[in-house]
C-alpha cells in the first residue's frame, strides 16, 4: 500500500467544522487493524476516540500480557509538546520533581499540583531531545499549562492527535521488537527513549508502560500507524502477540500499583467539593516532591503539609478470600469507617484479592490489619462479607524482567 | 536463549562416598512431588527443621519438567493445572517464587473420523453454537448438565482443604465434621441428593445419556470420566471421575484449565523455593531404603545411599503400597493393615508420549482454527470406541485405537520451545501396567509409542515428520521414574470405595499412618489426585495439630 493511499484510509480527529457533533467518537489511526480483530465488537470510549474494551476476552488478554505480549492503543492519551529555551525551568516550575534529572533520551514520571498542593494530574515527561519534551497525561490541561508559561520562553502545543502510539507490553515484547529489526533494542534501560528509522519516518520507542511488566511504548506519525501495527504483529506472531483492550489494562495496572486520575484521585481542576482532592503525599507520591527546588507549584502548601501531616494515605490492600473489594468501605479492626477502596481486582497472578484504597491518616501503615466490606451477588442474591485485609508495602506484581537489561526473550 | 529453570537440582551430594548419619530433624518428608513439597513448605513455615528427601536428581515427581531435547522443556507427566488450590498458591506465596498459571485459549475439541468435530471455546455463546451445529437440543441440555455438575462440584469442593471426618469416631471434631457434612448434604435439597447417589455410582456413559443424544457430544464429555482410571466409560463409578476433573478452576472460572508457565515443573520449583526460603533442607538423588520404626514410633529414615537421618515425624508422599510394602519392615505393621494396603486399588491405565516438534501439526478437521488447537485435542468419537479401547486393557495390552488427550502448550507458553517450534504432550489411555501379565520390554514401549503417533497421524497427516524427539512413558516408566505404583496417576483410583473417609483405606483417612509419628501426604489420601496440593496441605495441618504448633495451613474459601 502506498503512503498516499494509507493517508486516505486514516480518519483524523477533526472538529474544525460544525458537523463534528455527528461523530461522537473518532476512529484511532489503528482502527482499520483493530476492527477485524475486535471479535466482540464492543467499543469503549477514551476521550475523543473509540477504544476496545476487549477484543476477544479480557481475561485471556490479561494473561497474554503476563505470558507473551499485548498491544494496546494509547493514541487517545493527552500529549503536549513543550520546547523553547525555558522548557526545563518551565517544567520545573510546573511539576513537583526535579526535571533536570530527566536527561535527554529519558522519561520521568511526575505529578503536578495546584497552588494549594492538590494534585492536578499525574503523567510522564519524555525528554525527547535536548530541551524538547512531551508531557503525557490522562486529563487535558492546556489552560493550566498556558497559564504557567507566563514569564517563560517556551513553545507549547497539544499533539494528542498528531502522534499515534501503541503500548507493547509483556515478557516477549523485547523479542518481538528485536525480530522487527529494531537494532540494540535489548540494551534500552527502563525509561530510555530511542529513535529508529521506520519506512521513511521516525519511530520513537520508550521503555515505559502501565502494566508493571517488561514493556515498551511506540510513538509514530499517524500516517504510518497501520504500517507499524502490521510490522509489529508480523514480528510478534511467533511470540504470542495479541491485541488488548482496556478491561485487561485495568487489572494489570492495579496489580502494578499504578493510580489513575478519576479512579484513585480526583484531578484538582475538575473537583467541585472541597476536601475531595488529594496531595502527592496522600497518594503515596511524596518521593516525587523535591523541596530542594526553590520554586514549584504548590511548594508552600506541600511544605506546610509535610510539617503538619496529611489527611489520607493511599494504600495497597491484600484482602482475604476471593471476592474483589470493588467500591467497598474500609474499616479498622474495631469497625470504625476510615476510607474507601478506589480500585480493586482479583489478581490472577498473585491469586489474591487486591485493592488500592484511600484511608484516613495515620491509618495505612504497612502491616496494619483492616476490614473491607464487600458486597457481592450470586444468582441475583446479594451477600455481604467483612473481609480481613492487610496493608502491604510492595506492589502485587513486580517481576525481575521488568528491569532486566537486556531482558530475556520471554 | 536462556534456559528456563527446570526441576533439575544441583545434586547436592552430602555423602562424598561416606555415609552421613544421624542428624536429627523435626520432620522428614519423603518424595519431592508437589504434595510432599507443599507439606514440607507448610511445616518449615511453622518453624520446623525439615528435611525433604527425593530419589531423583530433580524435584517434582509427577509434576516435573525436564529438558530432554535441547531447548525443549517437557511437562513429563502432569501437563495441565486446574485443581491446584488457590488458597495454597496464595499462602505459600507461589507467585513470589515465580509461579504463573496461564489458562489456555482453546477449550477442547473432539474430532470425528468423518472430519467433523465438536469444539468448546472460551466464549460460551460460541461453544453453544458449535454444539447446536450438530445438535440444537444437546446444546440446550448442556445448561441442565452444567447446573447439575456444578451443584455436585460445590458440595465436594468444600471438603478439599479439610480432613475427612471419621464416621466411626466420637471425637468432637469428627462429630462436628460429620454434622457439617450432613448439613451440607441436606442443604443440597432432595433432588440433588438423589442425583449425587447416582453420580457417584453410575458410569459416565449412563450419566451422559441423561442429558445428551448426539454420539460425538457424548464422546467429547466422556473422556474426563476415564482419565487415570482402569475403568471403561461403561463401568459404574466413572461418572465421579468426570466430577473430579470438573471441580477445579482457574481464577474462579470453574472447570477451566491452564498451564504452569515454564512447564508443570514450575509448580514444583516454586514450592521448592518456598520450602528452602523457610529454611528447609532438600536432599536429592537417593531414595528411601527404609522408614525406621522403634517400639511403634518412627525414628527416621535410611536412604539407599547409606545416609540415615533421625526425626520423630516422618511424612511419606509416596503411594500407599510403596510406603508400606516397599519402604517399611513388615514386622512393624499389622497383618490386617497390610492386607488392606495390598488390596488398595491402584491399577495403571495410562501412558504418556511427550514430543519435541519441528513445527505445528495441521489437523485436517480443524481447518487451521487457531483457538481450538490451543486446547485439549481428542480423537475418539464415540462411547463404543472408548469402551473398545478399554477392552484392550482388560486383554492385557495397550489400546490399539487409544483415547488421547493431546495438548500443545507451546501455543500458549513461549518458554518451552524455540519460537515456531512446539512441545506436544499426549496422555494416552489405556495402557496396562504389564503386557499380557509380563513386564514391558523396550520394544513394546516403542511399539506403543508408534500406536500413539499413528493415531495422531490419521488426523494430522504429516505429523510424524515433525517429531524431533519423543519420550515414551508406559506405566513401567511412570513407576520406575516417578514411583507411581503400577503407573496410576492418581496414586490410587478415585472410586467411591476409596474416597473421603475411606481414602486410602478405612481408619487411616486422616493422614496418620499405623506408627506414631508416621504421616502420609500423597494423593493416595483424601481428596485424591491431580495437582491439587490438598493432601499435602491437609496432612501438614494434622501434623501441626498433633505437635501443638501454630497452624500455617489455610482453610478453604467457601463457594457461596
Amino acid at each position: 500500500m502506498s503512503q498516499t493511499s494509507r493517508q486516505n484510509t486514516i480518519e483524523r480527529v477533526d472538529f474544525s467544522h460544525k458537523s463534528h457533533y455527528l461523530t461522537k467518537a473518532f476512529k484511532s489511526p489503528f482502527y482499520s487493524r483493530q476492527e477485524p480483530l475486535n471479535h466482540l465488537k464492543e467499543w469503549g470510549r477514551w476521550a475523543d476516540y473509540l477504544s476496545p474494551a476487549a477484543y476477544t476476552c479480557s481475561a485471556m488478554e490479561y494473561f497474554a500480557c503476563r505470558n507473551t505480549c499485548t498491544v494496546f492503543d494509547l493514541t487517545p492519551m493527552t500529549k503536549y509538546h513543550i520546547s523553547g529555551t525555558d522548557a526545563l525551568p518551565y517544567l520545573n516550575r510546573l511539576v513537583t520533581r526535579d526535571v533536570s534529572k530527566i536527561k535527554p533520551g529519558r522519561v520521568g514520571y511526575s505529578v503536578w499540583c495546584a497552588d494549594d498542593g492538590q494534585v492536578v494530574d499525574d503523567g510522564t515527561i519524555f525528554h525527547i531531545s535536548e530541551g524538547v519534551y512531551r508531557l503525557c497525561s490522562q486529563e487535558r490541561h492546556l489552560d493550566w499549562l498556558m497559564t504557567n508559561t507566563i514569564g517563560f520562553d517556551v513553545s507549547l502545543h497539544e499533539e494528542t492527535h498528531d502522534v499515534a502510539a501503541l503500548a507493547l507490553q509483556g515478557p516477549t515484547s523485547c523479542a518481538t521488537l528485536k525480530r522487527m529489526g529494531l537494532e540494540d533494542i535489548e540494551n534500552m534501560k527502563m525509561f530510555d527513549i530511542r529513535h529508529f528509522p521506520f519506512e521513511g519516518t521516525q519511530l520513537m520507542v520508550s521503555r515505559t508502560g502501565f502494566t508493571g511488566d517488561l514493556g515498551y511504548e511506540l510513538w509514530i506519525d499517524p500516517n504510518h500507524a497501520e504500517a507499524l501495527w502490521d510490522r509489529l504483529f508480523e514480528a510478534g506472531q511467533l511470540h504470542g502477540i495479541k491485541p488488548m483492550g482496556d478491561e485487561a489494562l485495568q487489572m494489570l495496572r492495579v496489580e502494578a500499583g499504578f493510580i489513575q486520575a478519576g479512579h484513585d484521585f480526583m484531578p484538582a481542576h475538575a473537583t467541585v467539593r472541597s476536601g475531595y482532592t488529594r496531595s502527592p503525599f496522600e497518594l503515596g507520591l511524596g518521593w516525587l516532591v523535591d523541596f530542594k527546588k526553590p520554586v514549584f507549584n504548590g511548594r508552600k502548601a506541600l511544605l506546610s503539609e509535610k510539617e503538619n501531616g496529611h489527611r489520607y494515605n493511599l494504600v495497597k490492600l491484600d484482602i482475604d478470600g476471593n471476592k474483589p473489594g470493588c467500591d467497598s468501605y474500609v474499616f479498622t479492626k474495631n469497625k470504625k469507617q476510615i476510607g474507601t477502596v478506589t480500585s480493586a481486582a482479583w489478581s490472577p497472578s498473585a491469586k489474591a484479592s487486591i485493592a488500592l484504597a484511600s484511608v484516613e491518616a495515620p491509618h495505612g501503615e504497612p502491616g496494619e490489619e483492616l476490614l473491607v466490606e464487600i458486597y457481592y451477588q450470586k444468582e441475583l442474591k446479594w451477600s455481604r462479607v467483612m473481609a480481613k485485609a492487610r496493608v502491604v508495602k510492595d506492589v502485587f506484581w513486580n517481576p525481575p524482567r521488568k528491569r532486566m537489561t537486556p531482558p530475556d526473550d520471554y | 536463549m536462556r534456559t528456563y529453570p527446570t526441576s533439575e537440582c544441583n545434586a547436592e551430594s552430602t555423602t562424598n562416598g561416606e555415609p552421613v548419619s544421624m542428624k536429627k530433624y523435626d520432620a522428614i518428608v519423603i518424595g519431592a512431588g508437589h504434595n510432599g513439597l507443599t507439606n514440607a513448605a507448610y511445616l518449615a513455615k511453622a518453624g520446623l527443621d525439615v528435611l525433604m528427601v527425593e530419589k531423583n536428581t530433580y524435584v517434582g515427581g509427577a509434576t516435573a519438567s525436564r529438558e530432554l531435547h535441547k531447548n525443549w522443556i517437557y511437562s513429563n507427566a502432569s501437563y495441565v493445572s486446574s485443581l491446584l488450590r488457590p488458597e495454597v498458591f496464595r499462602s505459600l506465596e507461589l507467585a513470589k517464587y515465580g509461579l504463573q498459571i496461564v489458562p489456555y485459549a482453546g477449550g477442547n475439541v473432539t474430532m470425528s473420523e468423518d472430519g467433523d468435530y465438536i469444539g468448546s471455546y472460551v466464549d460460551p455463546d460460541v461453544s453453544r453454537r458449535d454444539m447446536a451445529r450438530i445438535s440444537p437440543r444437546d446444546a440446550n441440555a448442556k445448561v441442565r448438565f452444567d447446573r447439575d455438575l456444578m451443584r455436585q462440584c460445590r458440595f465436594i469442593r468444600q471438603f478439599l482443604l479439610r480432613t475427612a471426618p471419621d464416621p466411626t469416631s466420637f471425637k468432637p471434631r469428627d462429630l462436628m465434621g460429620m454434622l457439617q457434612m450432613g448439613k451440607a448434604l441436606m442443604d443440597l435439597g432432595e433432588d440433588v441428593i438423589y442425583d449425587m447417589m447416582r453420580l457417584y455410582t453410575m458410569s459416565i456413559s449412563e450419566y451422559l445419556d441423561e442429558y445428551f443424544e448426539h454420539p460425538l457430544i457424548k464422546a467429547a464429555k466422556a473422556g474426563s470420566g476415564i482419565i487415570g482410571s482402569a475403568m471403561g466409560v461403561m463401568s459404574p463409578g466413572t461418572a465421579y471421575v468426570l466430577l473430579h476433573h470438573a471441580m477445579g478452576d482457574v481464577d474462579g472460572t470453574m472447570g477451566a484449565w491452564g498451564f504452569a508457565r515454564g512447564g508443570t515443573g514450575a509448580i514444583a520449583v516454586a514450592m521448592k523455593d518456598c520450602f528452602e526460603d523457610h529454611g528447609g533442607t532438600l536432599e536429592t538423588g537417593s531414595g528411601v531404603e527404609q522408614i525406621l520404626v522403634n517400639n511403634g514410633k518412627v525414628t527416621g529414615v535410611a536412604l539407599e545411599n547409606g545416609n540415615e537421618y533421625q526425626a520423630d515425624i516422618v511424612v511419606s508422599n509416596m503411594t500407599l503400597p510403596r510406603t508400606f510394602l516397599e519402604c517399611m519392615d513388615k514386622k512393624d505393621l499389622d497383618p490386617e493393615f497390610l492386607r488392606r494396603v495390598r488390596n488398595f486399588k491402584i491399577r495403571g491405565s495410562s501412558g504418556k508420549v511427550n514430543m519435541a516438534l519441528d513445527g505445528l501439526p495441521k489437523f485436517t478437521a480443524l481447518e487451521g482454527n487457531p483457538e481450538l488447537i490451543s486446547g485439549d485435542l481428542h480423537v475418539v468419537d464415540s462411547i463404543e470406541r472408548l469402551e473398545l479401547a478399554y477392552d484392550d486393557w482388560k486383554n492385557g495390552t495397550w489400546s490399539k485405537d487409544p483415547y488421547l488427550d493431546i495438548l500443545i502448550p507451546t501455543l500458549t507458553d513461549p518458554t518451552m520451545a524455540p519460537p515456531g517450534k512446539h512441545f506436544m504432550s499426549v496422555f494416552v489411555q489405556y495402557v496396562p501396567p504389564k503386557v499380557n501379565g509380563k513386564d514391558w520390554t523396550d520394544a513394546q514401549r516403542d511399539q506403543f509409542g508408534q500406536t500413539v503417533m499413528n493415531q495422531i497421524e490419521k488426523y494430522a497427516p504429516g505429523f510424524k515428520d515433525l517429531v524431533l524427539h519423543a519420550e515414551i512413558r508406559t506405566p513401567r516408566e511412570l513407576e520406575n521414574e516417578i514411583g507411581l505404583t503400577e503407573g496410576n496417576i492418581f496414586q490410587g483410583e478415585l472410586t467411591m470405595d476409596q474416597l473421603l473417609f475411606n481414602r486410602p483405606i478405612p481408619g487411616y483417612a486422616q493422614y496418620r499412618g499405623p506408627a506414631k509419628g508416621l504421616y502420609m501426604c500423597g494423593s493416595s489420601n483424601h481428596p485424591g489426585g491431580g495437582i491439587m496440593a490438598a493432601p499435602g496441605a491437609n496432612a501438614a495441618r494434622e501434623i501441626l495439630r498433633d505437635i501443638r504448633k501454630p497452624n500455617t495451613v489455610p482453610e478453604g474459601w467457601l463457594d457461596d
